[in-house]
């Protein structure tokens, strides 16, 4: 089947079966591999993008199902050559040891931020549990996603 | 884990969708927000011939006032309902199980019909529409027919909806002005289907309770309500005492499983505790 | 170290931008060549059954299919993978004549992607007759357990007795004598990121050359070099620049290396195989379950005087490499930081129809620390002195190191008692216990446990031999074993800027920065202006038989070979600036990335203006001087000695510390536990990146925490795996994760150029005691004393109902409170 989507503001068409993992379309046919896959069954989340600006998990979305769709993955975060506040607030916070969870991580943290700009730390543990990471301990994550929050609302 | 073939379809209508059923004669699997199903898919625990994909059927998805009930699509994302002002208005239960539903990322795919369809017994939605008294709407061949939520769940994964029907609608009759909620889970870890979860409503009148609906998740192969447990807190009232009996009663009425997380004593026990802390704590919201 | 010493500074990461930006290089980013075919792997469901055919017709039917190889290929083109011990174990890289555990590899297709491959391995049939299995390691030993391995003949893999000191006499001495069963659970640290290994047999030349995620190349290099059949210099092992994980697991890779090499070679095409999580949770690695029999004896004042081990270790359907190390990796710290003298350890190393284990972050000291810290709250409850008292009363002394430990272990240096008193502070002991006291007479379960723990780190490979009887290392044909190696390459390119080359296998750890802070500090630079290059090649890298990034080397070994390397180089820089100033050496001096003149008046000469001299025109260099600006050091331990006849053997070669105290409270109702305050003090020499280095001890903390509440790989008695998904796998999410107050000491090492120590493994070995210590405190009131891991709500409630039901005897100082 074609598939046709934009992804971080690029379109892009490909054929694929149906039952080709969105993840891998990214990954394999578009050669986008900064998406990654760790569990393929929707727990760990080192696979989360926007899909039409939410957080989603695309090794359980087919590629035939984003025909349409505006896509975000963690290559399109940079604005400008720069790093967006909250890349670099990770960097800065030490939120990321190995990066394999980091895209997944980075964006679910962007759509937490989207509907929770002033979050407490326990409302970020929440949002932020969405993604298994095995190296910080969480603990830069947390403090990264606090940082980026008050550079966000920051006008 | 990769998935095995299908044919896949996306309609644009529910007729076309039911038609599409009707062709596959109960090979066709529906594809809601797919959060249980490709996870199945993926491990190959599942190999329909088609998947019938309504994620393109726009009039599937709306949250809407009618008749005293608040009606949701079926394709209604758990996303949108945590943040609907109709659902926080009439339906504060169905807001505060919608977090406790997965994560952020899970929620903006699921949908309250597919939840309710999977009948995962651990799961908050179908505990809810027990709790609420709700109903679904399902469409086959032969038309619409209406099933509430105490005919709708068989056993574990199991409804009484036909291969050839779709969940269109979900039903809640809007919460009574005053009425106090709370849904009390507990898991191993944030995030989990709970190991058992409890649904409360409770209507009082001063220390009088004119109504009490107390509903189970995890507690057996399908949600259960506890009527027993009710009825203690609508004869005998709000007091610690009767509160105590209430939450005793509970655990008496679940026969539930053992599974590598709990055994069964353990969830019958805090079946008992999870009743109590959900009526106190409903108890402490409601207004009367 | 100079006010412009960017060791001990929190150096942002070098590898951060490429990988928030999604420009990593993982296993399965890397296309090293063209056309490659994807694997798939059939895998036994059965714990124990005999393989009686195959039939792959239909499998190789299908469109896209490259080819299937089975068992049978497997054991007609390689050999066994030798093991640790002397039984007779065939561990090949596939299941060949019998499957072991569920999971188990039995056959391999290879197709144009993974979808189809997965097809095909559908429809490979397998005849099997099903066996008997077993999967607890005390019943594996009874008579008429089912027997795994027929030419072993039982499923005792390997036993070893180690005394040291007079064991017996200290315990006919004692005045308090403990006994206490333990037991520790099957977990591993289920790195994100999962086996990855693309592999390439080039008949013509002779050469595989194997792309992986792997940490080593240490010993499994030789050791798959046999089992392919290749010489050393055919076998190339490449890894790529990022590694998402590791955390010990990935050193296991090794079967699938084979396994993927073989498939390239049969079928022709180079192959990628990159496992998924079900693959992953059920036949990765992990480490060992263990069933513990401990005893203590101590006297009346809190002197411990000796301990008995007596351990079964269950590594699962095959002892592979380099097991047993699950018992003997902490032979020189087996009495961890305490001054007892009298030890007997009776290791057994059990094969059952589980998954096969190796090395999981802190490899065998979680298990250690468990058992050990729990007896030492056992015998403060038995003389009823505070734990806190206990411990100070046993420690060994800052004026005792360096110390040679009964069992072999030289702990460098350290300071024990202050860093545990500085723990014991941060946490306000004191204060805590009163709390305690009101939480208890209010009726609530409020516990404070404690932990102290010796923290090695590089390990010297001649602990594995510790395994081996030692008449058989006596003879003659026994070729000893030790050593703790690494190297790196520090070079000047011809306009002056530096790079560094290491043969590490980073996982996280950030040795790019790390280094870049250290070549900066020795050669007068910033970090920005050292590029590091970390990639492993066995081909193009000086490496050795310990080389690899596992049992927190780096920090120790990697960083002196780093810093011996940019002193060579800064040396060869002196007297080449020396020739041209025409000064002796000992006039100049090296300072602010230049040579200058110690006194006078002389021109500088910076590194850029050497470098362009040195390259441009070696004429200019001094007479006998080699050309070029570049140096390599391989660092190595002296102390890192094989074995003895006594079974002493320094085990590892940098010795840090650990004190920690946590407090927790125990919901009767729901058994939950909630962690009240976690301080965690370490010691690990000089910290080169404080950054970096509390990044491993929060991940190690996550760790120990994720093993002793949440993670367990189980079985049903029939050795069916319960734990294949992530629903049933539960790794603690951020809502879990619980904040750690950290604090350090610094004792810098005398043996490391920098005085650094590793601490990769940190607290995970730490973690497992504190919380055991703590919930035993806070249940104390009901006689609970947490013996196994993990503490389930539900395991935990049904310890709290039966010693309610049966009315507990309170200890006498701990009066039971009324339930609430």
């Amino acid at each position: 089947m074609t598939v046709r989507l934009t992804v971080n503001g690029v379109r892009h068409e490909g054929r694929c079966e149906p039952r080709k993992l969105l993840v891998d379309f990214l990954r394999e046919d578009l050669g986008l591999t900064g998406t990654h896959v760790g569990c393929e069954h929707g727990i760990c989340g080192a696979c989360t993008i926007l899909v039409n600006g939410e957080a989603a998990r695309s090794c359980i979305m087919f590629a035939v199902q984003a025909d349409g769709a505006a896509l975000t993955t963690v290559e399109g975060l940079m604005r400008d050559g720069k790093l967006h506040p909250l890349q670099e607030a990770f960097r800065e916070h030490h939120g990321l040891q190995c990066g394999f969870c980091t895209p997944g991580m980075l964006l679910t943290a962007l759509d937490f931020l989207r509907t929770n700009p002033a979050p407490t730390e326990a409302e970020i543990r929440e949002g932020v549990s969405a993604v298994l990471c095995r190296c910080t301990g969480y603990h830069g994550i947390i403090k990264a996603v606090e940082a980026a929050a008050a550079q966000l609302r920051t006008p | 884990m990769k998935p095995p073939k299908f044919d896949y379809h996306a309609p644009a209508s529910v007729d076309e969708a039911l038609a599409l059923l009707g062709r596959y004669g109960g090979d066709a699997k529906l594809l809601a927000g797919g959060q249980s199903l490709v996870p199945l898919l993926n491990f190959r625990l599942s190999r329909p011939a088609a998947l019938v994909d309504l994620n393109r059927i726009a009039s599937l998805a709306y949250v809407r006032e009618h008749d005293g009930q608040v009606r949701l699509g079926a394709m209604t994302r758990q996303r949108t309902i945590e943040f609907d002002p109709l659902v926080a208005r009439k339906l504060p239960l169905l807001r505060e199980a919608t977090r406790w539903v997965g994560h952020l990322p899970i929620r903006t795919r699921g949908t309250i019909g597919g939840s309710i369809a999977h009948a995962d017994p651990s799961a908050e939605y179908p505990a809810v529409l027990t709790a609420l008294e709700g109903q679904v709407v399902a469409r086959g061949p032969k038309g619409e027919r209406v099933v509430t939520a105490g005919d709708l769940f068989r056993t574990y994964l199991t409804t009484s909806l036909e291969p050839d029907e779709i969940l269109v609608e979900v039903r809640l009759p809007a919460m009574p002005p005053g009425a106090g909620w709370a849904l009390e889970e507990f898991a191993r870890r944030h995030g989990d289907f709970a190991i058992i979860g409890i649904a409360a409503v409770i209507v009082r009148e001063g220390s009088r309770c004119t109504k009490a609906r107390l509903a189970t998740a995890g507690a057996g192969p399908v949600p259960l309500r506890l009527r027993a447990a009710e009825e203690i807190l609508e004869r005998d009232g709000l007091g610690d005492a009767a509160i105590e009996a209430a939450a005793r009663r509970a655990s008496e009425l679940v026969s539930p499983d053992a599974d590598i997380h709990a055994s069964a004593e353990y969830r019958r026990h805090l079946t008992g505790v999870l009743t109590k802390r959900a009526i106190k704590r409903a108890l402490g919201v409601a207004r009367g | 170290m100079s006010e412009k010493s960017w060791i001990g500074k929190p150096v942002r990461r070098v590898e951060d931008a490429r990988l928030l930006t999604g420009r990593g290089t993982y296993i399965d980013d890397h296309p090293p060549v063209a056309n490659v075919f994807h694997a798939a792997i059939v895998r036994s469901p059965h714990a124990h059954a005999r393989i009686l055919g195959y039939d792959c017709s239909a499998a190789r039917a299908v469109d896209g299919v490259a080819g299937v190889i089975t068992g049978a290929d497997v054991l007609k083109h390689t050999k066994p993978f030798s093991v640790g011990v002397t039984a007779p174990v065939h561990y090949y890289c596939a299941a060949t004549d019998k499957a072991r555990f569920v999971g188990e590899p039995v056959a391999v297709v290879v197709a144009r992607n993974r979808y189809i491959a997965e097809d095909a391995a559908d429809l490979v049939q397998v005849r099997y007759e099903p066996l008997p299995a077993v999967v607890d390691p005390e019943r594996a030993l009874e008579p008429g357990a089912p027997v795994l391995h027929e030419a072993v003949g039982s499923n005792l893999a390997n036993n070893r007795r180690l005394v040291y000191g007079d064991p017996d006499r200290a315990f006919a001495d004692a005045d308090v004598v403990l006994r206490e069963r333990f037991k520790f659970p099957k977990y591993g640290s289920t790195p994100i990121e999962t086996y990855g290994v693309i592999a390439r047999w080039d008949a013509l030349e002779g050469v595989c050359t194997v792309w992986s995620n792997f940490m080593g190349p240490f010993i499994m290099h030789p050791l798959t070099a046999r089992v392919l059949g290749l010489p050393e210099n055919r076998l190339r092992f490449i890894v790529p620049p990022d590694i998402g994980g590791s955390f010990g697991i990935k050193s296991s890779i090794y079967p699938y290396m084979a396994l993927i090499a073989v498939a390239a070679k049969l079928t022709g095409v180079a192959v990628k195989w990159i496992e998924d999580r079900r693959e992953h949770l059920l036949a990765s690695s992990t480490g060992t379950d263990r069933v513990a029999y401990r005893e203590l004896a101590a006297r009346k004042d809190g002197t411990i005087l000796g301990m008995r081990f007596r351990w079964l270790d269950n590594v699962g359907g095959y002892i592979r490499s380099p097991e047993p190390g699950c018992s003997f990796r902490p032979t020189g710290n087996f009495v961890g930081p305490y001054r007892f003298q009298h030890l007997e350890v009776d290791a057994s190393t059990v094969m059952t129809n589980k998954s096969l284990t190796g090395p999981n972050r802190g490899y065998a000291c979680g298990h250690l620390y468990f058992e050990t810290e729990g007896m030492l709250d056992r015998l403060a409850d038995e003389i009823g002195m505070d734990p806190a008292e206990v411990r100070r009363r046993n420690l060994v002394g800052p004026a005792a190191m360096p110390y040679r430990t009964p069992s072999g272990g030289l702990y460098d240096s350290g300071d024990y008692p202050t860093a545990f008193e500085k723990a014991l502070e941060m946490a306000g002991y004191d204060e805590l216990r009163r709390e305690q006291a009101r939480a208890r007479a209010a009726g609530r379960y409020f516990g404070i446990g404690l932990a102290v723990a010796v923290d090695p780190s590089v390990s010297n490979m001649g602990y594995v031999a510790t395994a081996l009887d030692p008449q058989f290392r006596a003879k003659p044909e026994y070729l000893p074993k030790s050593g703790a190696v690494d190297s790196a390459t520090v070079k000047v390119d011809p306009l002056g800027r530096v790079i560094a080359i290491l043969g590490s296998t980073p996982q996280g750890q950030g040795h790019q920065t790390v280094v870049s802070q250290i070549v900066a500090d020795e050669l007068g630079l910033i970090p920005e202006d050292v590029t590091v290059v970390d990639e492993m090649d066995t081909f193009t890298r000086v490496w050795s038989i310990s080389s690899g990034t596992y049992s927190s080397r780096f920090g120790s070994v990697g960083t002196s070979a780093v810093a011996l390397a940019a002193r060579k180089l800064k040396t060869k820089l002196v007297e080449y600036a020396a020739h041209l100033m025409e000064m002796p050496v000992a006039a100049l001096e090296f300072s602010d990335g230049a040579v200058r003149a110690k006194a006078g008046k002389a021109p500088s000469y910076t590194i850029k203006d050497l470098a362009g001299r040195a390259h441009w025109n070696t004429e200019s260099l001094p007479p006998g001087m080699e050309p070029g600006l570049q140096a390599t050091a391989v660092f190595g331990f002296s102390v890192a000695k094989a074995v003895d006849a006594e079974d002493r053997v320094n085990s590892s070669n940098t010795y840090g510390f650990i004190a920690e105290v946590m407090a927790v409270e125990v919901d009767p109702e729901t058994a939950a536990i909630r962690i009240l305050r976690y301080v965690s003090v370490h010691d690990a020499g000089t910290i080169i990146n404080p950054m970096i280095a509390e990044g491993q001890i929060y991940g190690g903390a996550l760790h120990g925490l994720g093993g002793a509440l949440y993670e367990e790989v189980q079985y049903d008695a029939d050795g069916q795996c319960l734990t294949g998904t992530f629903m049933d796998y539960l790794v603690p999410t951020a809502s879990e994760a619980p904040t750690i107050e950290i604090g350090h000491v610094v004792s810098p090492s005398p043996l490391t150029p920098l005085g650094s120590k590793g601490l990769g493994e940190s607290s995970s070995m730490t973690v497992p005691a504190v919380i055991a210590n703590a919930v035993s405190d806070a249940l104390k009131p009901l006689g609970i004393r947490i013996t196994e891991l993990p503490m389930t709500p539900s395991k935990l409630w049904k310890l709290i109902e039966q010693a309610s039901r049966s009315h507990a005897v309170p200890t006498a100082r701990h009066p039971r409170p009324a339930l609430p």
